[in-house]
């Protein structure tokens, strides 16, 4: 019983941090109809780039906000300078270049930070741990529990209530109406893609006390995100939410039932959606 | 856009494979090698066009069916198999098997799908290789003490001098690059170029796509396979990092540079990017972000590649010239 | 004794969500006949056509294709049966050459798409009949030429020639002459109506230009806002006052 709480805390903790990674790649996909590959490196950055100014200004909360913002604008950046150039081009050639960043960003970080592992400290007010029954149970990740819901919850009251939330979901529905009734697209795109960079990358940060950062943690992030959009529909809000969820899940529950073999399991629950519902549990019929 | 330069190159291709046939004799043992590794990775990138140039399929994931072929035949020599033309066989049969069930699941859906659910399912194979130390060794591979000889009737090859390696590798570089030239010139292969056409007139002149798409990822994967056990012999193991996506960027950098729109466009990027590799790394190890840094502007600019770029300027230049 | 319909439709109706697109749709086609389907814009001809070729698959009702069930057949089985399309904006293979483009779907049609090792310039009798059919729409002379090079009016006859190479039995055309200039528009007209007579494929065109409708269509349905306004021959529905309201109306209303 007690091992099933812990279990089903975890899978809350990391599928929350999931849900708030795939959501931006999601958005990013449905506004500008591009799949982000270098999503993943954006999260590695934001835990990266807030772990530095943790350590440059001895504060948590100042690394969570200034981080993932700097990370943003670099997204907006390379949005504005490389992805711009191919919207018009073949879908090919959009995958190409977000590849072709993953693999810029992934060896930069090697470069810059070099190839170890580094441990964030979670911040005084979250550090240590709680009785819970007989094991003790780490602040941080229930804060992650709580943190991710209540980030979602913000994100979808942008959405629902705020003048540019409203413009980006009728964009993600149809592209050309935006431009007809006069929003200035491209200023819409580069921000849209500083939004699910950011999202990325505040995952990263908050991700950074939880797990060791070090370089191939982008790699674990993109295929995980890739496999929440799938299974919960690309495009869809709430398929990312129901994705991240059951992924996390799995993933905890995995590692005391299935012991090394949990590894699989992701990529069986793939399987198993393409196989049942290719268009993912909360995807639109075409 | 295939087709140019098809028929033409025929007298090319010889003229290229007798140049090669004495490359040993001319070239110093460490080219030799090079080249040697160049021609895998060329029948490696030029079964990844099959896909990406001729059906228009991007796939991220091509190294996973390259380490399958490689762990195969590396298990299978490690079991003390003698006969190298079986292991070869098998190797390849299993690389085609997996192609089959992952692309049954990966062409299910459009292009963008297909090359996340590629990179997917090729990280989920290199997971496996890289955790399953009882069978792969894990993380350090599988290292290989001897490879057997090839056998014909009445002669006996050893592989161990890299010259021998070189023209076993030729040969089955070669016998793939057939392959590829036969389907992409056969009925099927037309099939392939109406899929990446147009898909849609495709399926509503009566074809499967899915099913065409699925064939085409088949024979990509058995090819790329047969690139894994060259690989295999030619470095004496099999390592973990030959299903890493970074290796499955191999190819598809190698067919950006070379051109994906014309035939033999990948194993020149190949060459190309053995030699960009010789002069880079002198300078630095992070030679992904070299490879990154020169992939952006290609992209952006040469989409063509640069030998396409160069086929498509001398044909523009003989037309304005007669 | 009237012959039995190549294609019957039961009732269909299909939405895009709660977005009800069309609704109750019964109608017959008989074979060796043209018929045509017409209406205003947007009454929802093009999404009729997607239903009965597979493109979408209706939420109500069933299509029969030669006593066949076919409602939820995937499109490219119902083109095996002998059910083509084109399309109303060019769908061709822009970057193969006019013959190429007629070889896929003759390749297809003698079951040689999964032929992986013979050259097709071996194919000898494929390319006879291809350059056959494109005899008959009169693109022999481009037979060579990429397609996307051609004209505007000879890359629509490209997609004639591509459905003719299945050998039909029904064909749907969606808008054979929009976008035509009169001259080109008589040539398609002639086209369809000699291929009518030649080889007894059955068409069901949807047209704009009534012009072209009366002058080669011996039974017409009238769609409107998705359902089925009137039916007749040419005659009859020039007389048929509800048909002029609705065309009034919907020419009033874009």
């Amino acid at each position: 019983m007690e091992a099933f709480a812990v279990n089903l805390l975890n899978g809350c903790s990391w599928g929350m941090l999931l849900f708030l990674i795939a959501v931006g790649l999601t958005t990013v996909f449905g506004v500008l109809g591009v799949l982000n590959f270098a999503h993943g490196s954006f999260f590695m950055l934001g835990a990266y780039g807030s772990m530095q100014i943790m350590h440059l200004f001895n504060s948590f909360w100042l690394g969570l906000l200034v981080g993932p913002a700097l990370i943003a604008l670099l997204g907006m950046a390379l949005e504005m300078g490389l992805l711009r150039r191919v919207y018009g081009r073949d879908v090919s050639y959009q995958l190409l270049l977000t590849f072709a960043l993953l693999l810029v960003l992934d060896d930069a970080v090697r470069i810059i930070w070099g190839p170890a592992y580094h441990v964030v400290e979670a911040p005084p007010l979250l550090a240590g741990s709680f009785a819970f029954f007989t094991h003790s149970y780490p602040v941080y990740r229930l804060f992650l529990v709580a943190a991710g819901p209540l980030l979602g919850l913000c994100l979808w009251a942008f959405f629902r209530f705020t003048h540019w939330g409203k413009i980006i979901r009728a964009a993600a529905m149809d592209r050309d109406m935006a431009e007809g009734v006069g929003i200035r697209v491209p200023l819409l795109f580069t921000l849209v893609f500083g939004l699910g960079t950011w999202l990325a990358a505040v995952g990263g940060a908050l991700a950074a006390p939880h797990q060791s950062v070090g370089p191939s943690m982008g790699e674990r992030v993109i295929i995980e995100s890739f496999i929440v959009v799938v299974v919960g529909g690309l495009g869809s809000f709430p398929g990312a939410f129901v994705g991240a969820l059951i992924l996390g899940l799995i993933e905890s529950f995995g590692t005391v039932f299935a012991g090394r073999a949990q590894m699989a399991l992701p990529y069986i629950l793939l399987a198993v959606v393409l196989l049942l519902r290719p268009r993912g549990l909360f995807g639109r019929e075409a | 856009m295939s087709a140019r330069g098809f028929s033409g190159s025929v007298i090319a291709t010889l003229v290229l494979l007798a140049l090669l046939l004495l490359g040993p004799c001319i070239l110093p043992i460490y080219w030799t090698m090079i080249v040697t590794e160049i021609f895998i990775m060329g029948l490696f990138s030029m079964s990844f066009n099959l896909l990406f140039g001729f059906s228009g399929l991007l796939s991220f994931g091509q190294a996973g069916f390259f380490g399958i072929g490689a762990y195969t035949a590396a298990l299978l020599i490690q079991t003390g198999f003698p006969s190298l033309w079986l292991i070869i066989f098998c190797s390849v049969l299993v690389a085609a098997l997996f192609a089959l069930a992952i692309g049954y699941l990966c062409v299910r859906r459009d292009e963008i799908f297909f090359a996340m659910l590629t990179l997917g399912f090729g990280m989920m194979l290199f997971t496996i290789a890289h955790n399953w130390r009882e069978l792969t060794g894990g993380s350090d591979g599988m290292p290989l003490c001897s490879v057997p000889p090839v056998r014909l009737p009445g002669i006996e090859w050893s592989l161990f001098p890299p010259v021998h390696v070189y023209y076993f590798t030729l040969f089955w570089t070669a016998a793939g690059v057939f392959i590829l030239w036969r389907v992409v010139r056969s009925p099927f292969g037309l099939m392939l170029t109406a899929v990446r056409e147009n898909k849609q007139r495709l399926a509503f002149v009566g074809a499967d796509v899915s099913r065409i798409r699925l064939a085409a990822f088949v024979i990509a994967g058995g090819l790329a396979g047969l690139a894994g056990v060259l690989f295999c012999v030619f470095n004496r193991m099999a390592t973990p990092d030959f299903m890493h996506w970074a290796f499955s960027a191999r190819p598809v950098l190698m067919t950006i540079l070379g051109g994906s729109g014309v035939f033999f466009g990948p194993a020149w990027g190949a060459a190309i990017f053995f030699c960009l590799e010789q002069l880079v790394t002198a300078f630095t190890e992070n030679w992904m972000i070299v490879l990154g840094l020169i992939l952006i502007p290609v992209v952006i600019f040469f989409p063509q590649g640069i030998v396409g770029t160069l086929v498509q300027w001398l044909g523009d230049r003989k037309e304005s010239r007669s | 004794m009237t012959p039995r319909p190549i294609l019957e439709i039961n009732r269909l109706g299909h939405q895009f969500g709660d977005f009800v697109v069309m609704r109750d749709i019964s109608l017959a086609v008989q074979a060796g006949t043209m018929t045509a389907l017409i209406g205003p814009n947007g009454a929802g001809k093009t999404t009729f056509y997607n239903l009965v070729s597979g493109r979408y698959q209706p939420t109500q009702g069933s299509i029969f294709f030669d006593g066949l069930d076919i409602t939820r057949m995937p499109a490219h089985r119902r083109v095996a049966l002998g059910l083509l399309r084109s399309f109303q904006i060019t769908n061709i293979f822009p970057h193969l050459t006019v013959l190429e483009n007629v070889l896929v779907p003759l390749a297809l049609e003698h079951h040689k798409g999964f032929r992986f090792w013979k050259s097709m310039s071996r194919e000898r009798d494929l390319k006879r009949q291809a350059e056959e059919i494109l005899e008959r729409v009169g693109l022999a002379s481009e037979a060579h030429r990429r397609a996307h090079e051609l004209a505007y009016g000879d890359q629509r006859l490209v997609e004639i020639a591509i459905v003719l190479a299945r050998n039909p039995k029904l064909v749907l055309l969606d808008e054979p002459t929009a976008g035509m200039n009169p001259e080109e528009t008589e040539r398609m007209v002639h086209l369809i109506q000699e291929l009518a007579q030649q080889s007894g494929t059955t068409f069901f065109l949807t047209e704009h230009d009534m012009n072209v409708v009366f002058s080669v269509a011996s039974y017409l349905y009238v769609l409107h806002q998705g359902s089925l306004l009137a039916q007749g021959t040419p005659n009859e529905i020039r007389g048929n006052r509800q048909v002029k309201e609705a065309y009034l109306g919907g020419s009033l209303d874009s």
